[in-house]
């Protein structure tokens, strides 16, 4: 295989052609940090966060789309960087709800983690933010787009799911906002429930409702199980809690239809002992069922009675 | 079918004996209609069938003269042909009469004549020779206002169509030579070697290739491309098959924004001929090359103008660029090698063939080759389209072209390329215009739009329109443009209503600086340039916003006070004037503004014949 090498902070890298800075530097230990790349559906390029500083470049590219080349010479913290990546930060938070304390996120959210790591305490900046309303429509996911940073991995998610693309950006500049079709809620929309958009979300914007209050994100310890209700073989979470499962995320699609509802209730009833309450979608309203139904077993059952 | 050959010379033969007969054109471009050159266009079928004249009455395109539409011109057989402005219906008649009936022009209406082959007349401005058109040259402009755009052989006699046929005896590599040798730049506003972009697109690897014309013109200001569009169809076409058969690409897109419905429909026109004549489709005038056009219409959004965005555009996606590379030379539509000009740079494309590159590097500066069509707009008595070659002075375009400032108004600055320029202010009016002598004083060419301001215009709320609009036509995917130009348009709004902070420059420049170098797009890359040349050269401006509280234009509504001095003879108009009832004041006193009340519209200010009422 073809290599290519370049200097990223004065240290000597050597990575297979065709990869990106990003990869270069993140594979030598270096820090970048990023929002809306995702190796999966990579190539977005949009929040800028992961800009760096490449000799004789124009201006600052974005490490995430760039390819690493012969002889470039890469700094990922020079003083113009860290300028940038200050002010991108302090644009977010100016036009994001500061309620860590009480966010679902905090502790595991990445506008955080930056904000800490480069100092930025608050937005300086007065002036309009978003506001929409919370979407508590799906009785599994959350939706609050005033937290919402625009970095897309939850539409290129979402689309990359076959029929699904049940959201997208929707108007234009400081408008924009990532909704379902004709903007309507989340319950309206064809959305299936499989909260793969929940796993990549860097932010507070989307999260697992039946989780809502019942840990901080260091309190709660992950274990990852392979679902077994069909043969495509999804990754979920057990979140624990003190030792106890509170309740089952979405974590990693396999091929097929993959990260359904019906095998993320499967486990919450297998491993939970106060499993959530099932509801499913009928006649575009979320009514709760009963566990055969959620799960499919009405006729097996009859034929075992 | 018969070759152009064929055709060719039949063609000319009749627009030879049309130009003979007494003629009357009238300016139909967006322009001309805009200023009602559809109803004089009735009023003077009405009057030469009336009259039960022998005349053609035809029409044009805009013949850049935007200041004085709508426009007329009228020719008799072996005369020059006299253009008239300002011509409404009512004075359709007394032309008529003067110039077509009793055979003497009514030189009081006339701007310039034409004179071709036909005798001048006394007394009226020769084009070449006339304040408008001296210091122009007429290359690719050269057919606006002077033929029917909406037939196809109006473009044949004036020499169409000759570029494709000696481009089909060429070899495609022997065309981007020539290109490259003319030294063309993207006209679009990049400015961006042409040739060499043509030669990436031919080296590229594709089973498919593509030609896609930038017809999404959205600077404020700018109407060039509009101007060409609606003026000079098949010359864009023609540039296009041209670069297509360079290339080796058979299919092209015009993307046209939607609000130029004239031209989309000239152009579908103008498609339609051309493949009626077999000069666009399969083997083209008997060749192996085969070409088809179509066009796209763009829906509203300015960043479109972007090619990856256009790109994204036309395959049915938001209108949103992607990231660089891959260039669209490369992974362009449908991924497939694409190159991708704008519509002033095709159409330069035939001219430069039939001539030769040489020719059209004989014009211009070291850098920049050829000519550029210019947008003369806001407060300069001559607005319209001019061709000037490269190199000439921001002087000579504002006070020779341009005829100078309204009402002899001092000049302030010119905005150069649109909201991703820059504007300059009076000590860089000898600067020879050309794109690295542009961005070196902070602006840039951009697509050719030229907006002249003159001393009541406040730099802060120009800076504050601009920002405005980039901040409207930003398409929200990348952090530092959707957010960063949202901050400083507030900043901006703040100082200009005098609630600005001592802070507020620094944040300026640091939103400018950060967003510039981490954008993802040209649109938000440039998007900062309004702010930071206006804080280069008007900084005191800013700084009398912020700290004095003052408009030093006297424009920004919030920061005036209006006051009556000692020159008040009490006569009670500017009570009338009034809207609020804020003026006060026994008859034959000197009269009061209450502040509180005071709107600040100014109504009372020209009422006043004592200069009394002092705006600050």
């Amino acid at each position: 295989m073809s290599t290519v090498t370049l200097t990223i902070n004065s240290q000597e890298v050597t990575v297979p052609k065709g990869s990106t800075v990003l990869d270069a530097a993140v594979g030598a230990g270096f820090f970048i940090p990023t929002f809306c790349h995702d190796p999966i559906y990579a190539g977005y390029g949009g929040c800028r966060i992961c800009i760096v500083d490449i000799k004789g470049a124009r201006n600052l590219p974005a490490s995430c789309v760039t390819a690493a080349a012969d002889g470039m010479i890469v700094e990922t913290e020079s003083a113009p960087v860290v300028e940038a990546r200050k002010t991108i930060i302090e644009l977010m938070l100016a036009n994001h709800p500061v309620d860590c304390m009480t966010c679902e996120k905090c502790g595991d959210c990445r506008l955080q983690d930056y904000a800490f790591r480069y100092g930025v305490e608050s937005a300086g900046f007065g002036g309009e933010r978003k506001d929409y309303e919370f979407d508590t429509t799906n009785p599994y996911i959350n939706r609050n787009m005033n937290k919402c940073i625009l970095c897309g991995k939850c539409v290129r998610t979402c689309k990359g799911a076959e029929d699904r693309a049940v959201i997208d950006f929707t108007f234009r500049g400081f408008d924009t906002k990532v909704a379902p079709a004709l903007d309507s809620s989340l319950a309206e929309s064809a959305c299936v429930s499989c909260s793969r958009c929940v796993s990549v979300c860097p932010v507070g914007a989307l999260t697992d409702k039946p989780l809502g209050g019942k840990a901080r994100a260091w309190e709660v310890v992950k274990e990852e199980v392979t679902c077994t209700w069909c043969d495509a073989g999804c990754l979920f979470d057990l979140v624990r809690k003190n030792g106890e499962v509170i309740g089952v995320a979405a974590k990693a699609p396999a091929g097929g239809r993959p990260l359904c509802l019906k095998g993320r209730l499967g486990l919450e009833l297998r491993y939970n002992d106060k499993p959530l309450k099932p509801m499913l979608k009928k006649d575009d309203q979320y009514v709760e069922v009963s566990w055969t139904e959620a799960l499919g077993l009405d006729e097996i059952l009859e034929k075992l009675n | 079918m018969g070759t152009l050959k064929d055709h060719r010379s039949s063609i000319e033969e009749q627009h030879t004996k049309k130009m003979e007969r007494s003629r009357i054109v009238v300016g139909l471009g967006t322009c001309g209609i805009a200023a009602g050159g559809n109803k004089v266009m009735a009023a003077i079928r009405g009057e030469v069938e009336s009259r039960g004249l022998d005349v053609d009455v035809d029409f044009t395109s805009c013949i850049g003269m935007c200041y004085a539409e709508p426009v007329v011109e009228m020719s008799l057989p072996g005369a020059a042909s006299v253009v008239y402005g300002g011509v409404y219906p009512e004075n359709v008649a007394k032309l008529i009469e003067g110039h077509l009936v009793n055979k003497i022009p009514v030189t009081d209406m006339a701007e310039i004549q034409v004179v071709g082959a036909g005798v001048p007349y006394e007394g009226i401005p020769v084009m070449e020779k006339s304040t408008y058109y001296e210091k122009q040259i007429r290359s690719v402009t050269s057919r606006l206002g002077r033929t029917n755009p909406e037939r196809i052989e109006d473009y044949i006699a004036t020499g169409g169509y000759a570029g494709i046929e000696k481009a089909l005896t060429m070899e495609p590599q022997e065309i981007i030579n020539e290109v490259k040798i003319s030294g063309l730049r993207g006209r679009g506003g990049g400015g961006f070697p042409t040739g060499t972009k043509w030669q990436f697109v031919s080296d590229a690897v594709g089973d498919k290739k593509y030609i896609v014309c930038n017809a999404d013109e959205g600077d404020p200001g700018a109407f060039m491309d509009r101007s060409i569009l609606e003026g000079d169809p098949h010359a864009i076409m023609e540039g296009m098959m041209i670069a297509g058969y360079a290339i080796g690409a058979d299919e092209g897109i015009i993307y046209c924004r939607a609000e130029y419905p004239l031209a989309i429909s000239r152009l579908n026109l103008a498609i339609e001929k051309a493949e009626a004549m077999g000069i666009l489709g399969n083997n083209i005038l008997g060749s192996e090359f085969n070409f088809k056009i179509r066009i796209k219409a763009g829906a509203g959004a300015f960043v479109c103008g972007e090619e990856t965005a256009l790109l994204n555009s036309i395959e049915g996606y938001r209108g949103t660029p992607r990231v660089r590379p891959p260039f669209p030379a490369h992974k362009g539509l449908w991924q497939k090698p694409t190159c991708l000009n704008n519509v002033e740079s095709f159409a330069n494309i035939p001219f430069i063939v039939r001539n030769g590159g040489a020719w059209y590097a004989s014009m211009g500066t070291e850098k920049s080759k050829g000519s550029k069509v210019f947008c003369l707009t806001g407060n300069i008595n001559n607005t319209g389209l001019a061709e000037v070659p490269m190199g000439i002075t921001l002087r000579e375009i504002v006070y020779d072209i341009a005829g100078g400032i309204l009402e002899g108004r001092k000049f302030k600055a010119v905005q150069s390329g649109g909201p991703s320029g820059g504007c300059l202010p009076a000590d860089q009016l000898d600067l020879p215009i050309d794109y690295d002598s542009l961005i070196g004083a902070g602006a840039m060419m951009g697509s050719g739009g030229l907006v002249v301001m003159d001393e009541t215009t406040c730099m802060v709320d120009m800076a504050r329109f601009f920002l405005n609009f980039t901040q409207l036509e930003s398409c929200g995917k990348c952090t530092p443009c959707r957010e960063g130009t949202k901050r400083m348009l507030e900043i901006l709004e703040r100082i200009c209503e005098g609630l600005g902070g001592p802070n507020d420059i620094e944040t300026l420049e640091r939103l400018a600086k950060v967003i510039k170098s981490s954008a993802l797009c040209a649109l938000g890359q440039t998007a900062p340039n309004p702010v930071l040349t206006t804080l280069r050269y008007f900084r005191d401006e800013y700084e009398a916003h912020i700290n004095d509280k003052r408009c030093p234009a006297g424009l920004c509504a919030e920061l005036l006070t209006f006051t009556v001095n000692d020159r008040c003879v009490g006569c009670g108009v500017c009570i009338k004037a009034c809207p609020v009832n804020a003026i006060s004041g026994e008859k034959k006193a000197v009269h009061v503004i209450d502040p509180e009340a005071c709107i600040k519209c100014g109504a009372c200010v020209p009422k006043c014949k004592f200069d009394a009422i002092v705006k600050a």
